[in-house]
């Protein structure tokens, strides 16, 4: 750890990693090379080892673990203290942590107790070639504005990152690196916040984000029943249903299912959107689609401006035909 | 008139609330037939729409009558069943403003805020434009009087808690042996007849109300005895102004919706906005607004100045309710067949308006009252 | 029942548009509102003090007309309200924002003789998005944080709330004091009534200023934020798509399916 280390923080939960911690080793990597220094992932949880050797497999050179009962489920003061620890004591250059809610609860804390500078939610990471600073790139503005946001004076620099913005990188399993199990336990009468119970509403929308193919809605659905025929194109492509904040405030799904500034980022390989105008706020959370189809009545909608397929056209009409002629590909 | 800064503001907030919950909503409880009792709700138990005409030393807000008339506009604009079921609970307020002692007004009030709605029954089968044909009776029975009558076209009738009556007192008498009572809904007695089937104003409640023997106190008398004529008259000549604001916000909602179409409708290659055939309706209904708006506003000065407002009243409820009627079906003419069909809001708006021209006074009465200043005047 | 609501003025994000030509935000003509989570972290204090009695207290930072903010909150549920402003505090990021917010909020605490038993913040704000300032004042005043609350039940000295996950929802719990951001919740935001407006018109809103909430020169301002904005531009993209016109909608979707498919995206 002599060099300059970057840090991704990788979150886990009962055991298990996010995603997106691995996602991040991809630009982690790309970044710590041309810091010329190493990537570490920091895992705190429970039983969560072969996370760290995961971490290495997609890229880390060494991980961080600290394991606990307290760990096991996010907790706010527990976790927020063992990573300052960690800090204090490695003084990494950057650290990035995901966007989740945990993260974006866990990442303020820690930037406060280290008195350092943050950039929520990003989407995009560079490094500075001349000073060697963190460019942090982030929609502001309800996505009408992009900023470029650095911190040069104060280290750690210390980015929250979108889930769904970067792609895991390759699964290697013959890479090696350092595990480095740390010891760190927070006086349990500090932990002040509870968690009584935790309920998973387990359906598509976990996997939004990891979807390769998206059909989304907008208010171009002109009511909720006409969701189902997108939901059943998604079926017939094997993908999922995700909707426009415009459908989401309508009340048509509900808000996991939302792309866009104030919803998801998402990244798939096809993301058809029916009836979406493309509002900025929309594009910032689906822009990073390999493959994007817009389907609308409107020719001057702004969502056709980033589309690879165009259809002017009724989604009430569109969708049915497509439906079937994707039955009978399939077939 | 320049509004102030205070009623604005008042005006945007109740324009907010009329925007976001009564045009999206109000139509679905039209076509289902249903009172729109989740839209009340929020007007009366959250935004305190109740009864503007509440004085703060009853827990009201002591609003002025410009303030108001600008805010009964602006709920008009919504929905004329909205706006009658909350206007009802001022008029039927109006008498106890008038005449009631604090007691009774805080009686009136105190019901009042428990039970949501109040009513004004004045109207019979046989009493409409001629008031004096009332043939409910109340008769003096030890402390008590007792009520007996059959009252109709009420509204708020059926969801009222508490009512204002008029009652023969001295069938000798013919309109001076009128008076007028408080009467609670509870009392025994008091029952609700048929409720009417209305071409328009469709949210709101209007039934027969009778009252069969019903026993009420004497200290429920309003005013004094045989002197209740006088009080419903000025009553009258006070809500009148209201109508006249109803009708202004029908109007500006005729002209908001076929202003809004003849810009998207495209016929002949452009939006029909940019013929001028269409333009000079929409200016007329315009010019007319204007000036509607202005004859209520004036009426509603005048009664905050203490001043004389009988005819500048029947002016503004004459002008501002055949605004509704014309610029209601000249929007309607701008969205021609569009216009005629129930998805588009200019037939509901026709329905409306028509009542304002029957209601609280004909405008063939008002032109009598009217008449009646200018013969008195020069 | 002691309150405080962190609320901030922000532009309505949905009304900005983009210069075409200067590729610049608009700001002109575009209306100032209460941040909407904010307006959600109000009306579920609102909720609360409703069943507990109690009073709310709402602090904002930001120029005089902030006030505008501040009295629409005092006409939906809140009893009364500070601004925090002076120039010195212009440029702050969000750690010297929630530096000089909390500094201010120990100075209403100590004239109120106790410390508020909750402050609720929006989970975010629509202008900035960080979401950064809430967990940070939690820290600074070193009290529980619970984040994206969107239900929320109060027993004696706790606070029950539902808290959006990732996954779903958990169920946590801490004790006074703490500090909550709060969510879109499931009900609206309550209106106005005419009395509270004429009543929020008329009240005074004190101003504070460095004065009054004493922060250290090296912790507020442009020279109190570790973070610099480098550059700033507005994501505009032009792809050359293919468009399939001429047909009817139907033969359309057909023949993106085949397109999609002879384009191998689709398998």
């Amino acid at each position: 750890m002599q060099t300059k280390s970057l840090w991704v923080y990788i979150e886990t939960e009962e055991g298990n990693a996010k995603s997106v911690g691995y996602e991040l080793l991809t630009p982690g990597k790309a970044l710590a090379n041309k810091l010329g220094g190493s990537l570490v992932a920091v895992i705190l949880g429970e039983n969560v080892e072969k996370v760290a050797k995961n971490a290495i497999a997609y890229g880390a050179d060494a991980a961080i673990l600290v394991e606990g009962e307290e760990y096991r489920n996010y907790n706010s003061d527990a976790s927020s203290y063992a990573v300052n620890e960690l800090i204090k004591k490695y003084q990494p250059e950057i650290v990035l942590i995901g966007a989740t809610k945990n993260g974006r609860d866990l990442g303020p804390r820690v930037a406060c107790k280290l008195s350092t500078g943050l950039t929520a939610d990003c989407t995009g990471l560079d490094i500075d070639s001349e000073t060697g600073n963190l460019l942090s790139t982030r929609p502001a503005f309800g996505g009408n504005l992009m900023a470029t946001i650095i911190c040069p004076d104060n280290r750690p620099q210390m980015s929250t990152v979108r889930p769904g913005t970067f792609k895991k990188g390759t699964f290697d399993e013959g890479r090696t690196g350092e595990i480095i199990k740390e010891n760190i336990h927070i006086d349990p009468e500090k932990i002040r916040v509870s968690l009584l119970e935790r309920v998973k509403e387990v359906t598509e929308q976990i996997n939004l984000e990891e979807a390769e193919i998206i059909v989304s809605g907008g208010r171009g659905m002109k009511k909720p029943e006409n969701f189902g025929m997108l939901r059943e194109l998604a079926d017939a492509l094997g993908g999922s249903v995700a909707a426009s904040r415009a459908a989401v405030d309508a009340g048509w799904l509900p808000s996991a299912y939302q792309v866009g500034q104030t919803g998801k980022t998402v990244a798939p390989k096809l993301y058809i959107a029916c009836g979406i105008s493309g509002a900025l706020q929309h594009i910032v959370g689906m822009s990073g689609s390999d493959t994007i189809v817009a389907i609308n009545t409107d020719p001057n909608a702004p969502i056709f401006k980033i589309a690879d397929y165009r259809i002017v056209g009724d989604v009430m009409e569109v969708v049915p035909a497509m439906i079937k002629a994707v039955k009978e590909k399939k077939n | 008139m320049i509004l102030d800064e205070e009623t604005l503001e008042l005006r945007d907030m109740v324009r907010e609330f009329v925007n976001n919950e009564i045009i999206p909503n109000a139509p679905k409880y039209e076509k289902k037939n249903e009172f729109a009792a989740p839209i009340l709700d929020i007007a009366i138990d959250e935004m305190g729409l109740g009864c503007l005409c509440q004085p703060e030393e009853f827990g009201g807000a002591g609003l002025s009558n410009v303030a108001f008339l600008t805010l009964s506009e602006e709920i008009a604009r919504g929905d004329l069943g909205i706006a009658t079921t909350l206007f009802g609970n001022c008029l039927a307020t109006y008498p106890v403003l008038i005449a009631g002692t604090d007691e009774q007004k805080k009686l009136w009030f105190d019901t009042l805020t428990e039970k949501k709605y109040a009513a004004f029954c004045l109207t019979e089968p046989n009493a409409g434009s001629d008031a004096g044909g009332v043939q409910t009776t109340a008769v003096p029975d030890g402390d008590d009087y007792i009520i007996n009558g059959t009252k109709c076209f009420i509204s708020n009738g059926g969801i009222a808690g508490i009512y204002t009556v008029l009652a023969v007192t001295d069938p000798k008498k013919g309109v001076l042996g009128l008076s007028a009572f408080i009467v609670e809904r509870d009392r025994e007695g008091v029952s609700i007849g048929k409720e009417e089937d209305k071409m328009g104003m469709r949210l709101s409640n209007t039934t027969e109300v009778i009252f069969d023997h019903v026993r009420v106190p004497k200290d429920h008398l309003l005013g004094k005895l045989n002197r209740g004529f006088k009080i419903i008259m000025e009553t009258l000549d006070h809500s009148r102004a209201g109508v006249g604001a109803f009708g202004v916000g029908i109007a500006q909602r005729a002209l908001e919706e076929a202003t809004k179409y003849a810009k998207q409708r495209v016929q002949f290659g452009q939006p029909v906005a940019n013929f001028q055939a269409v333009q000079h309706i929409l200016a007329d209904m315009a010019i007319e607004i204007e000036c509607a708006r202005q004859a209520y506003l004036h009426a509603g000065e005048l009664i905050d100045a203490g001043a004389p407002y009988k005819m500048e009243s029947a002016i503004a409820k004459t002008k501002g309710s055949d605004t509704a009627m014309k610029c209601a079906i000249d929007g309607l003419q701008v969205l021609g067949g569009y216009g005629y069909m129930k998805e588009y809001p200019l037939e509901k708006l026709v329905r409306d308006a028509k009542i304002l021209q029957i209601y609280e006074g004909t405008n063939q009465i008002q032109r009598g009252v009217i008449a009646g200043c200018l013969l008195k005047k020069y | 029942m002691n309150i405080l609501v962190c609320v901030k003025q922000v532009p309505d994000t949905t009304s900005i548009k983009i210069d075409p030509i200067k590729h610049t935000l608009i700001r002109t003509g575009v209306p100032s509102i209460v941040n909407p989570y904010d307006g959600y972290a109000l009306e579920m204090a609102a909720r609360i003090k409703d069943k507990t009695g109690g009073k709310i207290t709402v602090l904002s930072m930001g120029p005089e007309m902030a006030k505008d903010t501040l009295r629409e909150c005092l006409g939906v549920g809140a009893d009364e309200a500070y601004l925090i402003s002076d120039r010195v505090f212009g440029g702050s990021d969000t750690l010297a924002t929630s530096c000089i917010i909390s500094t201010a909020i120990k100075l209403l605490e100590e004239k109120n003789g106790s410390p508020f038993d909750l402050i609720f913040c929006g989970k975010q704000a629509i202008d900035g998005d960080t979401g950064q300032v809430g967990p940070e004042i939690s820290e600074h005043l070193d009290r529980a944080l619970i984040t994206y609350a969107y239900e929320s039940q109060v027993e004696g000295d706790t606070i029950k709330v539902r808290r959006e996950s990732d996954e779903g929802y958990d169920i946590v719990a801490a004790k006074f004091p703490a500090v909550v951001t709060v969510e879109k919740t499931p009900y609206e935001p309550r209106y106005p009534s005419i009395k509270s407006k004429l009543a929020a018109r008329k009240a005074t809103i004190p101003t504070l200023t460095s004065a009054e909430v004493i922060v250290d020169e090296n912790r507020r301002g442009l020279k109190g934020s570790p973070t610099k904005v480098k550059s700033t531009y507005t994501a505009e993209v032009q792809k050359n798509g293919q468009t399939i016109s001429g047909v009817e909608g139907s033969a359309a979707g057909a023949q993106l399916v085949g397109l999609l498919f002879d384009a191998g995206i689709l398998k």
